[in-house]
């Protein structure tokens, strides 16, 4: 641990701490003067922690990012913030960990949903956070999580209230814009009994090195239903921490979907709590260029009965980049009739590209279904044999099943603007020329 | 069409095939028969230019021109087809594009423009129907989740739309169930024409009581050490195939 790190942001801290919203909080204020000590005490997580074994955040801790204390708006370039703007969804925007009410898009929302950034959500409903804020993201995990309980500039609120299917989904822009910023965002997202919501998560930034650092809490009641997309495409420079932290209650669904494209380092953390009969199902596609380096990891605890989910993360690797999957699933020791399954599938396109990957299962049960694979390979020879022999040429043939393997994840998306735009950043990040998206 | 002459091949420094010598017409169906292990495979591999053969001597020429100095879809654009002993999935690529992108790139290779897209879906819905598939096979991907016989079917499907004109048949009929069969053969007899030829790789006789070939050769140890009119095949189901590789001895 780098404690000269800690203490310059410690340093730093004193300074933007006055503007902190939640000022007034005291049970905030004694969340966030814990978290500080932690961070201080830890510093940004080491790759001897098994967790972060794979990922090395020096290149954080060599940098300084600062946060803004406002929002400054201003400068966001409209065009560019558009061409990342859904249509047919309610849209947050956040500018540099600020929310803005300007740029959002929130007209006719139905009534009961609660739709706000999060410096508001804590001066107008108090209580109501207080409850939601640290119940499903444990600081104590790892310093990323400390990190951003004390430095969050603000963020976004959802609240869907019971019985409530909304016809929209609600996308969160997270935009970064300036070199070496800060976005320390806290998200949270409720959805209540039998309501049934898709909230879109979506990361840009401008072509400079800046860190976000976002953690979304999320909360799916009882036998509702919601699925949770996340589109990862900051600048090639920028380092990136996104944590998703999940309880589902009883009979309660969610669904994942989870693209990781931009970021010079980009970790992400999944964490799913499953209670009894409730399923998930986790969805990832990596794709690695230059020398990025992708960490995705994610956690399935079934704590309770009868609880299904499944999980499939894709990966392609080319040039330098390094693909890092871990993923755990944890079943308690009443968690009968589990049933889990879970696979992570490598493609290497060069010699230089590599994935790690390490699925955990650790069962403590004894009468579940429960079973992992994981591949990491390069393309099947006879497969592109097969296609050269129905007259496609061997290269055309090479981007044609690379392009098969990771649009099997893009076709998950069942939104249709949110599945082209995805595809869109697929077919631009592809690794080869010539790549077409009429072969599917 | 085809002519081999005095072919040698390698597999990792192991001679396999050693000396073989075919001539093939247009129009000719002609049967390769023999014990596993003969060679009957790598034959078809090496003609359609699978990687992993060497080549240490002889020749193959196809109409005129050295066959193996083409690539894999150079072949296939030229008019050679290989339908394979099994058949590759290729998730996520749906039959209907490759059989599209393959027609296309043929037509492209002789200068014609793309196939219209009415008359490419009219072409390949009359296929289906002669091979009695159904037609959600067109929007699956190619051979994913088939069964055995509907991948074989698949096969010939491919070849009914591109019109090659050297068909090689790589154990077609391995892992066909008899109706199977009777649809498969009725598919090439369709097919059958004077500009067309086929070789049939194959280790039963059994297709061939339903493709009638015009000359039968038993490949055995790297040779073809007999050749014939179909009536060779009847003679290898009677007595197996020791009698031409002891002979051949």
């Amino acid at each position: 641990m780098n404690t000269a790190t800690a203490s310059r942001y410690a340093a730093e801290y004193q300074t933007i701490a006055p503007k902190l919203p939640g000022q007034s909080l005291p049970w905030l204020q004694t969340l966030r003067a814990k978290a500080l000590e932690q961070f201080s005490a830890m510093g940004f997580p080491s790759p001897r922690e098994e967790e972060w074994r794979y990922t090395n955040v020096s290149g954080i801790e060599k940098k300084l990012f600062v946060p803004s204390a406002d929002l400054t708006a201003g400068d966001v370039n409209a065009e560019w913030l558009k061409s990342y703007q859904l249509q047919d969804t309610w849209v947050l925007v956040l500018v540099n960990g600020h929310f803005s009410a300007e740029l959002s898009v929130l007209d006719g929302l139905p009534e009961g949903v609660s739709v706000m950034g999060m410096a508001d959500a804590l001066a107008k409903q108090p209580d109501k956070v207080e409850k939601y804020l640290g119940a499903a993201a444990d600081q104590a995990e790892h310093s990323f999580i400390a990190f951003n309980t004390a430095w969050f500039t603000d963020g976004l609120f959802v609240h869907v209230p019971a019985k409530l299917v909304l016809d929209k989904p609600i996308q969160l822009l997270h935009i970064v814009n300036g070199a070496d910023a800060m976005a320390t965002t806290r998200n949270i997202i409720i959805t209540d009994e039998m309501a049934e919501v898709k909230v879109i998560e979506t990361f840009i930034g401008n072509d400079s090195a800046y860190l976000t650092a976002a953690v979304t809490e999320v909360f799916v009641e009882q036998n509702a239903d919601l699925t949770l997309y996340k589109m990862q495409s900051e600048s090639e420079k920028a380092y990136h921490f996104g944590g998703s932290y999940i309880k589902q209650a009883r009979d309660a669904r969610f669904t994942h979907h989870n693209f990781a494209f931009g970021g010079l380092l980009a970790r992400s953390d999944v964490h799913v709590d499953l209670d009894h009969a409730s399923e998930c199902e986790l969805n990832g596609l990596y794709l690695g260029i230059k020398r990025q380096h992708i960490d995705n990891h994610t956690r399935i605890n079934h704590l309770k009965p009868y609880a299904i989910s499944r999980e499939l993360y894709k990966g392609v690797l080319d040039d330098r980049a390094r693909g890092v999957f871990q993923g755990r699933v944890i079943v308690a020791v009443d968690a009968q009739k589990t049933d889990s399954q879970m696979n992570n599938r490598n493609l290497l396109l060069s010699d230089d590209a590599e994935a790690d990957t390490k699925p955990q299962l650790e069962i403590y049960a004894d009468d579940v279904k429960c079973g992992h694979g994981v591949t990491v390979g390069q393309l099947d020879e006879k497969s592109i044999f097969y296609l050269q022999s129905r007259c496609v040429d061997e290269e055309t043939a090479r981007n044609m099943l690379t392009f098969a393997f990771a649009n099997e994840m893009v076709d998950k998306v069942k939104i249709k603007s949110l599945h082209d735009m995805v595809l869109e950043q697929v077919l631009a990040r592809f690794p080869q020329e010539g790549v077409n998206k009429e072969w599917l | 069409m085809l002519s081999i002459k005095n072919l040698t091949v390698n597999v990792n420094d192991k001679q396999i095939l050693k000396g073989i010598n075919l001539e093939i017409k247009a129009g000719e169906i002609h049967a390769i028969m023999g014990p596993n292990g003969s060679g009957k495979s790598t034959l078809s591999h090496v003609l359609s230019g699978k990687g992993g053969y060497t080549v240490t001597g002889g020749s193959a020429t196809y109409q005129g021109k050295d066959l193996l100095e083409m690539a894999p879809e150079i072949r296939a654009r030229e008019g050679v087809f290989l339908a394979f002993q099994y058949p590759v999935e290729i998730p996520g690529v749906s039959n209907i594009y490759l059989l599209k992108a393959a027609l296309n790139s043929i037509r492209k290779h002789h200068g014609q423009p793309e196939v219209d897209a009415m008359d490419f879906l009219t072409l390949v819905k009359e296929k289906v129907r002669l091979l009695e598939m159904d037609e959600k096979f067109l929007y699956r991907a190619v051979n994913e989740g088939f069964s055995g016989g509907e991948k074989k079917r698949n096969e010939i499907l491919q070849m009914a739309i591109l019109e090659p004109k050297l068909c090689i048949m790589d154990e077609t009929d391995s892992g066909l169930d008899i109706d199977a069969l009777k649809i498969v053969s009725e598919g090439v007899n369709s097919l059958r024409s004077p500009e067309r030829s086929f070789v049939m790789v194959t280790h039963y006789q059994r297709l061939l009581d339903y493709i009638k070939p015009d000359k039968v050769h038993v490949l055995a140890h790297g040779q073809i050490v007999k050749s014939g009119g179909a009536d060779l095949a009847l003679e290898l189901e009677e007595k197996g195939y020791s009698w031409v590789e002891e002979a051949a001895a």
